[in-house]
């Protein structure tokens, strides 16, 4: 007997097969998947050609969720439940989002048991988390690859932020899961770039990747090196990007037309004019903005790309900060970066390539469309780590963009991972208990720059328990933590001198448990099994209604061929159904179309021999033999 | 898919294939260090099974660690000395010539005020004059270690250059609060 050959999962039996892997980028204003193909990476469109897929969700109250520009059309009539840069929300609490007047949406505050949350929607389908609006963009995606691809995925490659943070990192992984995507890795979107960029340029050197998104701004400096890309730096604002050069024009309409308050969906019209004339502006001088809002009132007012460029000035002030601090990070000055690669649709902006110029001493480098190279780029990374050779191999180098830290004594943060380690990495710290008899010590896991733990963002509280009562000082509690390669952060903590030890994980506050996702993955099945019971249920229902109808037909035609018994036999199984349609119980409604059809066999057989009968009547043999 | 198997008893120098020195070349370093990740990064068995995608993690962690401990001068000589078995003791010996002690708190106090008056330039000054110090400290460093094997001076040096990296710490600090 042969034995049983067990592969790894993910390796298939036929090891030279090509395996299937994409690169996505959810961005905040589109999202993209590419592949390689025959060796060349490229973007995979819709059907009607179609490369971005608009990051917008809309949840209608038939229960339909609509994704990209089904959605995108009704922004402006149902701004509530059309979810538009859900990117903003991931990962985040309420008091990060800052002003909510100036968003459309109904939020949700949720806190946890330790007192953090991430914030919510209250859309006509229900309360949605960012994690499950990102998820809806991401099926959507995964299903178009794979009806390009025809086959199943093995995985993806998910860009995200550089800056992000790990509760944002973390819900991004979620959404992913919820998907039902495998993640192959995050990637960092800059990194992603100059992965797309380098490749394609053989570049040797150090680049800068200036990175300015929908809602993101990143900067990473890297270093190219004979099949090596290893960041040096990274910075950013996971808070800053094209929206917020919208809001400019928004708050500045506002202004000029002495408006306050608007209903959302007035805010929504105003902000989608506002973006367009940020793109008009790119190539024109000035942009009119004409609209009437709900109130009637008419807005008609032209902005010059002058008054822009003021409006936007402290917007592009405020990236070049991140700059400045990624520079000293790497220890290096402007004169030794070789060239800056443009990322993301905001950097199409002249102001925005004119600064970026202007800080490095030369002109930006623009000739990979900046919307499309991170999707590519990650496409590269998904070929590599699903294992399909290309000749050609790299080494990719990353870095975690901000320390790592536990809060100590007074309310300070204690650094344990500093920021722009190469990852994965880890690092352990002892700590000791401080009063006599101590059986428990909390601990408070935060990330951010900043001493006082009230200025960084907080990721988890943990207690840990069971701690052998010994004099204060006596126990040593090693806290360890360690960041993977998708930058993703686990904290284990143990006791060390009793020998007992006591390991936990933890994720954080601002992430879901994996109750939480099993619970969505539960509630997404569950409405898959909904559709597809109202489909059967509506399909049993027209088949028993066409049936009555036959057999009203045929009663009305060849009744006289039953005799009273057979005909009373009928009627009362016609009832029957009519009376389970009533109660719209599928059983009930089947058995009642089995019983009809039963007693209508002998009569369905007296009208086939009856109308046999008729075809045949007045013909003769010859005739028969010609047909 | 074979993992490498890294022998953790090895310490970081035989990790790299060096001599255990002071005075090492950079080069040399990170070739063997881009050599070895080429191996075990994760993103080589991404396609594999958990259990080796957490062995890659927990090697690579090894090979980062030890890369970033041989790069900076100051934990590199911490680390020779510990394998020597001398403890640099920087937490618990604040013995320290008084004029060491002094100028240190004249830098201090000169990085505070450079912060207060957003002084740019005097930051910068006092920048590369600590650059400087550190330099000639390293220096004095490898001979003690590599030529003098004098390892309780060389002890005593990692402490003052601890104090340097502090302020260098200080004045990076300083500068993200003015660009805030």
């Amino acid at each position: 007997m042969a034995l049983l050959q067990i592969s790894e999962p993910g390796m298939s039996a036929a090891p030279h097969q090509h395996k299937l892997a994409v690169g996505i980028d959810l961005g905040t204003t589109n999202s993209l998947v590419a592949t390689v193909r025959n060796g060349i990476s490229v973007v995979l469109s819709d059907i009607q050609g179609r490369a971005m897929l608009p990051s917008v969700v809309r949840y209608t109250a038939d229960g339909q969720v609509l994704v990209g520009d089904r959605a995108q059309v009704s922004q402006s009539d149902d701004p509530v439940n059309t979810i538009v840069s859900v990117k903003r929300f991931m990962g985040r609490g309420m008091t990060d989002i800052g002003d909510t007047s100036r968003l459309p949406y109904r939020f949700v505050e949720t806190t946890s048991a330790d007192g953090f949350g991430m914030v919510q929607l209250r859309t006509v389908a229900g309360v949605k988390s960012p994690v499950e609006v990102s998820a809806e963009i991401l099926k959507l995606l995964r299903s178009r690859a794979e009806d390009a691809l025809a086959g199943e995925l093995l995985g993806a490659v998910i860009t995200v932020p550089a800056y992000f943070d790990d509760a944002q990192r973390q819900a991004t992984k979620d959404a992913a899961k919820l998907a039902g995507l495998n993640v192959l890795r995050l990637l960092n979107e800059p990194t992603a770039a100059a992965i797309a960029y380098g490749l394609d340029n053989a570049s040797e050197g150090v680049y800068a990747v200036y990175d300015l998104g929908g809602g993101t701004f990143d900067i990473s400096i890297l270093r190219l090196s004979r099949g090596v890309f290893e960041v040096l730096a990274t910075n950013g604002d996971s808070a800053l990007g094209g929206d917020d050069f919208d809001q400019r024009i928004h708050c500045w309409l506002l202004e000029k037309n002495q408006l306050s308050a608007l209903n959302p969906k007035d805010t929504r019209l105003l902000l989608t004019l506002a973006r367009a004339a940020k793109e008009q502006l790119t190539e024109h001088g000035e942009a009119r903005i004409t609209a009437v809002l709900s109130t009637g009132e008419l807005i008609d007012n032209v902005l010059s790309q002058d008054e822009f460029h003021a409006l936007s000035k402290n917007l592009i002030q405020r990236t070049l900060q991140p700059l400045r601090r990624a520079l000293r990070d790497a220890k290096l000055d402007v004169k030794d970066i070789k060239g800056v690669v443009m990322v993301g649709g905001a950097t199409r902006m002249p102001q925005v390539q004119h600064a970026v110029g202007e800080f490095f001493g030369q002109p930006p480098l623009t000739n990979l469309d900046p919307d499309k190279v991170v999707a590519l780029g990650a496409a590269i990374q998904a070929n590599l780590l699903a294992g399909n050779r290309t000749g050609d191999d790299w080494l990719l180098l990353d870095v975690i963009p901000l320390s790592l830290g536990l809060e100590t004594m007074g309310g300070l943060a204690e650094k344990i991972i500093p920021r722009n380690s190469t990852i994965p990495t880890a690092r352990a710290q002892e700590f000791t208990t401080y009063k006599d008899g101590q059986t428990a010590m909390s601990l408070h896991v935060v990330q951010g720059e900043r001493e006082l733990i009230s200025d960084c963002r907080s990721l988890a509280k943990f207690e840990l328990r069971g701690i052998p009562a010994m004099v204060a000082g006596a126990a040593r509690i090693r806290v360890t933590f360690q960041v993977d390669a998708d930058g993703l952060l686990n904290v284990a903590a143990r006791e060390m001198a009793s020998g007992i030890e006591t390991a936990i994980v933890v994720k954080p506050s601002y992430g879901l448990t994996d109750a939480d996702i099993t619970r969505m993955l539960q509630e997404s099945t569950q409405h898959a099994q909904d559709d597809m019971q109202a489909r059967s249920e509506r399909e049993q229902m027209t088949e028993a209604n066409q049936l009555l109808d036959s057999v009203a037909g045929a009663l009305a035609q060849d009744g006289e061929l039953l005799n009273l018994a057979q005909r009373a036999d009928i009627e009362a199984k016609i009832l029957m159904l009519e009376a389970a349609l009533q109660t719209a119980n599928q059983l009930s409604i089947k058995r009642a179309m089995t019983l009809l059809n039963d007693v209508t066999v002998s009569f369905a057989q007296a009208r086939m021999d009856k109308s046999v009968t008729r075809a045949l009547a007045g013909k003769n043999i010859s005739d028969l033999e010609h047909k | 898919m074979i993992v490498p198997d890294l022998k953790f008893e090895q310490n970081h120098f035989q990790l790299f294939g060096l001599s255990p020195c002071f005075k090492l070349e950079r080069d040399q370093l990170e070739r063997a260090f881009l050599a070895l990740q080429s191996q075990i990064h994760p993103d080589k068995s991404a396609h594999l099974s958990d259990l080796v995608q957490r062995i890659a993690m927990q090697n690579a962690t090894r090979v980062n660690e030890a890369y970033q401990t041989l790069k900076s001068p100051i934990r590199r000589a911490r680390y020779f000395l510990l394998l020597q078995g001398v403890d640099t003791q920087e937490e618990t010996n604040t013995v320290m010539p008084i004029d060491f002690l002094m100028t240190q708190m004249e830098w201090r106090e000169a990085v505070i005020e450079a912060e207060k008056n957003r002084d740019l330039v005097v930051l910068g000054q006092l920048e590369s004059r600590i650059k400087i110090l550190t330099l000639e400290l390293e220096t004095e460093l490898a001979s003690k270690i590599d030529v003098e094997r004098d390892y309780t001076a060389a002890a005593g040096m990692v402490r003052k250059l601890r104090f340097m990296e502090k302020l260098a710490e200080e004045i990076s600090t300083a500068y993200d609060e003015l660009d805030r």
